[in-house]
């Protein structure tokens, strides 16, 4: 790693990973930087790709998405079918927020998001459990959940 | 809060390209660039649109390893839930701490440098954490999606 980021970057990290639309002026005000100076780290966090990009956060149970669950999925007949096909699949199905290749108990732990519970069956039902290649299957609903900075020091 | 399909729209639109202008995006919305940003106000003030946060790629700081751990607890012991929360909030390296119903009481989801790392933070801070009864990890090999996107 060629470029080494600084306490100051990690203090630009640390405030654009919980809001990411303050503007450079704003940021550098609060780190004792210029608006230029603030601007430049930015832009050299981006083009090192450390900032890969955004997310919108959204209440998702106040839009009507009261269920998030993990599934842990194991593929039936690894070797058969194509992976590529499969993560195709799954990645293309509108409620599926995130996909892992996982090496453990599981081949992929996918992120899914419902309306209630009985949405989620439907999605389990009529999408996941006909993707090719599926074998067991185990869910988790999602109770609460804390993002945390994580090690920006 | 009341939404509207035209509301759901903005927040579509916005969710698969967060860095659109505010006249980029009503125009993809199909409105105007009062409208949308009247609406997109209201929907924050009502605590629907939360925000944007920066996404960090940490394998470009170096973090090469991400380990999922999946743990249960003593529910023997009545505080067990909050002094393991407690403890796992104050380690660096955890970036994601959820809880469930279920088989799994509590993930974490940790970063290492690289797996010599990962076995220095699991024995010197991960089982050291209070009322672990049983762990299991998930090493992650790629991430195939991750827009944790809405279906809007």
């Amino acid at each position: 790693m060629s470029f080494q980021p600084d306490e100051i970057d990690f203090a630009i990290l640390r405030a654009l990973s919980k809001d990411a639309t303050i503007s450079a002026g704003a940021l550098g005000r609060r780190l004792d930087l210029s608006q230029p100076a603030t601007w430049r780290r930015i832009r050299r966090l981006e083009q090192e790709g450390i900032i890969a990009g955004r997310r919108v956060a959204l209440d998702a149970e106040a839009l009507g998405f009261g269920v998030t669950v993990f599934l842990g999925i194991k593929l039936a007949t690894k070797g058969r079918v194509s992976l590529d096909d499969f993560e195709r699949a799954i990645a293309a199905i509108p409620e599926v927020q995130s996909v892992q290749h996982v090496l453990g108990l599981y081949d992929y732990r996918v992120r899914v998001v419902a309306r209630d519970i009985a949405d989620f069956e439907r999605v389990l039902r009529r999408r996941m459990m006909s993707l090719p290649g599926v074998g067991n299957i185990e869910a988790n609903v999602l109770l609460s959940e804390e993002q945390l900075p994580g090690p920006l020091q | 809060m009341q939404i509207t399909d035209a509301d759901r729209r903005i927040l579509r639109q916005l969710q698969a390209e967060p860095t659109l202008t505010n006249a980029e995006l009503a125009e993809r919305a199909g409105t105007n660039t009062a409208t949308c940003a009247r609406r997109l106000e209201r929907m924050r003030e009502g605590g629907i649109y939360l925000g944007q946060r920066a996404v960090i790629d940490w394998a470009k700081l170096g973090y090469e390893v991400e380990v999922s751990l999946r743990v249960s607890l003593d529910k023997t012991v009545p505080r067990a839930f909050d002094e393991f929360m407690e403890q796992a909030r104050k380690i660096p390296e955890v970036v994601e701490l959820q809880t469930f119903l279920g088989q799994v009481d509590v993930r974490l989801s940790v970063l290492a440098r690289d797996m010599k790392h990962y076995q220095q933070l699991y024995r010197s801070k991960i089982l050291t954490l209070p009322h672990i009864a049983d762990i299991e990890a998930l090493m992650q090999v790629a991430e195939i999606k991750s827009s944790r996107g809405l279906p809007l």
